[in-house]
């Protein structure tokens, strides 16, 4: 069940759903953001880097807590995919981090006239960054893939701490960014022509992640089983 | 259509945001199967040469 091969052949099939059903989403979410959405009362057509921003935040955190959950499992019970899981996940983890860093700081010059402001909700969300950049080195820093693995387990399982403090940053702190427009519960700070695009994003950029992280997973599974004798078939039948 | 691409006065903000959300989907998606050709020719290669070295 476990066995890497068996996760190579159904990863491979799982890969194409989550292509195609990334790009449906992500092209009803941009016409919806882009050309359906009433600009904002207040902010304009600015508001509209909200459909970037907030889901590429959200994934900046849901990827996190993956790769800690990944860590624990790695810990506790050894297995490689999850350890490969980590390592598969952090880049694009970093991607979705910076871009909300990035758009955050598009959004904030023209609303609060600054590029950056050293308040909490920025300053754990670059901590995040960071700690996403330092498992990327960390791994690629120790030779034996194992040991990397363990290690960057670790780190990915001892920065979860991060992630509480970037959710409630807004409510802890008295912070210029604005508290959370979206709630499970309770009454929605959005019309729902807004909250439509946004949601479909959200799934959008999920669904994204899936696809990458299994096609990912599938590489770094082909470069540590490449001595076995399934590899090899397979890299024969393809020689073909 | 140039009312649209204007965004309200803020399309300095708004268009780089979908454009770095774009080069990042797209090197994110490139990146692992680029990865993934690499291992395979280096596997490919080492194969081969294994074969030449039975003969």
């Amino acid at each position: 069940m476990g066995s890497p091969r068996y996760f190579y052949n159904v990863a491979g099939k799982m890969i194409p759903w989550f292509a195609v059903s990334f790009l449906l989403t992500l092209i009803a979410g941009i016409y919806y953001g882009l050309f359906v959405a009433p600009p904002d009362y207040q902010q304009g057509d600015s508001y509209r880097i909200m459909y970037i921003h907030v889901p590429a935040a959200w994934m900046s955190m849901f990827i996190y807590i993956v790769m800690a959950v990944a860590g624990l499992i790695s810990l506790v019970w050894r297995i490689k995919i999850t350890e490969i899981t980590i390592i598969s996940s952090a880049s694009v983890g970093a991607s979705f981090t910076f871009l909300a860093l990035v758009t955050g700081s598009l959004w904030g010059k023209p609303m609060w006239g600054a590029w950056w402001v050293w308040d909490a909700r920025l300053t754990s969300e670059l901590m995040l960054l960071f700690l996403y950049l330092g498992i990327i080195a960390l791994y690629s820093a120790i030779e034996d893939k194992r040991v990397a693995a363990r290690a960057i387990s670790i780190l990915a399982l001892v920065g979860v701490v991060n992630i509480p403090i970037i959710h409630y940053s807004v409510e802890w702190w008295n912070t210029l960014h604005q508290t959370s427009s979206v709630t499970v519960t309770g009454k929605q700070a959005m019309s729902t022509s807004m909250l439509i695009p946004l949601l479909l994003m959200g799934i959008s950029f999920k669904l994204y992640y899936g696809a990458v992280v299994l096609m990912r997973a599938r590489a770094e599974v082909l470069e540590r089983d490449r001595n076995t004798r399934w590899v090899r078939e397979l890299v024969e039948g393809e020689m073909k | 259509m140039s009312e649209f691409l204007d965004m309200g006065g803020y399309a300095m903000y708004v268009w780089p945001s979908y454009g770095l959300a774009f080069v990042i989907l797209v090197a994110n998606w490139v990146s692992p199967l680029m990865q993934r050709r690499r291992i395979l020719t280096d596997i490919a290669r080492k194969l081969r040469r294994d074969k030449r070295e039975q003969k």
